[in-house]
C-alpha cells in the first residue's frame, strides 16, 4: 500500500523542527532517530513501562503510544530540556542527591512524569506520591529513593495554588 | 515492534471522520487517546489501512449537563472526568472509579468514550456506563443512532458499533444527592486492570434500600448489570444476612474465567467479598447523605 508521508512542525524544548515522516512513525522513534534526542528511552513500546514519557502541551504522555504526526503544532518537552551533565535541572539534582537512579534506564521517563506531577498534582502524602509514580517502572532502585526525591521536591514546591 | 504501514487523517469535523470511516470499508480505525489502540498497532495485532484521528474535531472535549444526564464528548480525557466538578458533584461513584483507571500519564491521554468503545471486560468506564444507564451516540454517513449501554457490550472487546460508525458522545445518569455508592475493585497493583470489581448505588427510602443498581466487571466477557441482585436488595435494609444471601446468589449468577491472572474460584470469592463491602459502603453513604439532607 502506498503510504503518504506527512510533513510536520513541532517544537521540542523550545526549538522548532520540521520533518517529513511516515504516519506509522512513533513519536519516541521520531525524537530518537530523526532528531537525535536519545534521552527519551524506549522500554516496552506498549505503554506499560513509562521510560518513553515526554510532555505534550504541558501534560505527560507516552511517546511510544503517540504517532509523530499527531504532534503537529505541539510543544514537546523531553529530558534534554531539563538540564545537562554540567548543569543538572532541579529534578535531576534531587535524583542525584537521593540516589534515585542506578542504571538510569527508567530515569528520563520518571523525570518527565515528575515534571507533570509537580505542576499539577497535590503530592501531599507518600500515598499520593506513590500513586502518581505508579505508571513508571524501575527495575533497579526499589522506588524508595525515588519517593524520597519526590517528597523533597513536593515539599520545596509547597501546596498547589 | 513497529506498526505496519497505514494512512493517517486528522479529521477536523465529525462528518469528515464519518466519510473517511465509510470509505475505508471496514479497514479504518478511529484513534482517540491511543492508549489501548497503539499497543495493539505496535504489536501488529491490528493493521488498519487508515487511522482517523478525532482529537482535532472541535466541541467533542466537553462534559455537559442536559437535564438529569451528563453528556461526555468523544475526546474527554480520563483526567478531565477525574477532576470535573459536575462529575464530582452529581456522580461521585464515577469520580471514585476514575482513580482506578491506569496511571496519571495514561489518564492524560485516554478517553472515556475510547474506553467504552474498546470494551475491555476488566475496564472501569464500560461498567460505569452500564450502571448509569448510558446511551451511546454513534455517527456514520447513514446518520446518527442511539444505542443503550445494555445493548452495546457484545463480548470481550466487541461492541454493537457497525464498522462505519463511531461514537461522538455518551450520556449517563446523574444520581440524586441522597444516593449512596460503593465501588470496590481488586487488582494486583495500583492502576492495573481489575480481577473483579463491584459498583453499586442505592437510596434509603423508609429505612430500606431503593433504586438499587448493581454492576460488576472482571468476571465475564462483558461488564454486567445484575438485576437479580438489584431485586434481592431492593426494599431491604442491609444486614449480615442479606449480604450473605447476596454472595451466595452471586455464585449461581457468575461464570468467571480462569486465566493467568486468577482462577475462576478465586474470582468468585472476590466477587462475594467485594459485593459485601460495596453494599455496606453504599448503605453507610446513603445514611450519611440522607441525614445531611434531613438536618
Ligand atoms: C499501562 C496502561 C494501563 C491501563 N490501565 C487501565 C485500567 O486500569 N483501566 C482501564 O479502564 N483502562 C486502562 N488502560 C486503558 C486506557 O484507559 C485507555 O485509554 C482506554 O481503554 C481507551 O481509551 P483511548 O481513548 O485511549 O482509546 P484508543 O486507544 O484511541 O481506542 C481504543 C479502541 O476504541 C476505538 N475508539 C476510540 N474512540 C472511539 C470512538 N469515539 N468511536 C469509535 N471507536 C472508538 C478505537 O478504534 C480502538 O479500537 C490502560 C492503558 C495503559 C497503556
Ligand atoms: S516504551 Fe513507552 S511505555 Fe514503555
Ligand atoms: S534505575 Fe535502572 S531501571 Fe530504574
Amino acid at each position: 500500500m502506498p503510504e503518504k508521508k506527512i510533513t510536520l512542525s513541532v517544537s521540542v524544548n523550545g526549538v522548532a523542527h520540521t520533518a517529513t515522516v511516515e504516519p506509522r512513525m512513533l513519536l519516541s522513534d521520531f525524537l530518537r532517530h530523526e532528531l537525535g534526542l536519545t534521552g527519551t528511552h524506549v522500554g516496552c513500546e506498549h505503554g506499560v513501562c513509562g521510560a518513553c514519557t515526554v510532555i505534550l502541551d504541558g501534560r505527560s504522555a507516552r511517546s511510544c503510544l503517540t504517532l509523530a504526526v499527531q504532534a503537529e503544532g505541539v510543544e514537546i518537552e523531553t529530558v534534554e530540556g531539563q538540564g545537562s551533565v554540567d548543569r543538572l535541572g532541579r529534578i535531576q539534582e534531587a535524583f542525584r542527591q537521593h540516589h534515585a537512579l542506578q542504571c538510569g534506564f527508567c530515569t528520563p521517563g520518571f523525570i518527565m512524569a515528575i515534571t507533570d506531577m509537580l505542576r499539577h498534582h497535590p503530592l501531599e502524602s507518600d500515598e499520593q506520591i506513590r500513586e502518581a509514580l505508579s505508571g513508571n517502572i524501575c527495575r533497579c532502585t526499589g522506588y524508595e529513593h525515588i519517593v524520597n526525591a519526590v517528597r523533597e521536591l513536593a515539599r520545596e514546591r509547597g501546596p498547589l495554588t | 515492534m513497529k506498526p505496519a504501514p497505514f494512512e493517517y487523517l486528522a479529521a477536523t469535523s465529525a462528518a469528515e471522520a464519518a466519510e473517511a470511516l465509510a470509505a475505508a470499508n471496514g479497514d479504518g480505525k478511529i484513534i482517540a487517546g491511543g492508549q489501548s489502540l497503539m499497543p495493539m498497532i505496535n504489536f501488529r495485532l491490528v493493521k488498519p489501512t487508515i487511522l482517523i484521528d478525532i482529537n482535532r474535531i472541535a466541541g467533542l472535549d466537553r462534559i455537559e449537563k442536559h437535564g438529569e444526564r451528563l453528556r461526555i464528548g468523544a475526546t474527554v480525557r480520563h483526567r478531565m472526568t477525574a477532576t470535573d466538578a459536575l462529575v464530582h458533584r452529581h456522580i461521585p461513584i464515577l469520580h471514585d472509579a476514575m482513580h482506578h483507571v491506569a496511571h496519571l500519564t495514561v489518564r492524560n491521554r485516554g478517553t472515556f468514550c475510547g474506553s467504552v468503545c474498546h470494551a475491555d471486560p476488566a475496564a472501569e468506564m464500560p461498567v460505569m456506563t452500564l450502571l448509569l444507564d448510558g446511551t451511546i451516540t454513534a455517527l456514520s454517513i447513514r446518520g446518527e443512532r442511539q444505542i443503550a449501554a445494555s445493548d452495546f457490550f457484545v463480548g470481550s472487546l466487541m461492541t454493537a458499533l457497525e464498522p462505519d460508525e463511531f461514537v461522538t458522545s455518551i450520556d449517563i445518569d446523574t444520581l440524586p444527592p441522597e444516593t449512596g455508592w460503593g465501588f470496590e475493585e481488586f487488582s494486583r497493583r495500583h492502576g492495573d486492570f481489575a480481577l473483579a470489581c463491584v459498583a453499586t448505588t442505592l437510596r434509603i427510602v423508609d429505612g430500606v434500600a431503593g433504586d438499587v443498581r448493581f454492576g460488576m466487571m472482571g468476571v465475564g466477557e462483558t461488564p454486567l448489570r445484575l438485576p437479580d441482585i438489584e431485586t434481592l436488595v431492593e426494599g431491604q435494609a442491609i444486614s449480615e444476612m442479606l449480604l450473605q444471601d447476596v454472595s451466595e446468589t452471586l455464585k449461581g449468577l457468575l461464570h468467571p474465567n480462569t486465566d493467568i491472572h486468577a482462577s475462576a474460584d478465586y474470582r468468585l470469592h472476590l466477587a462475594g467479598a467485594l459485593a459485601r463491602r460495596a453494599l455496606r459502603d453504599a448503605w453507610t453513604r446513603a445514611t450519611l447523605r440522607k441525614d445531611g439532607a434531613d438536618a
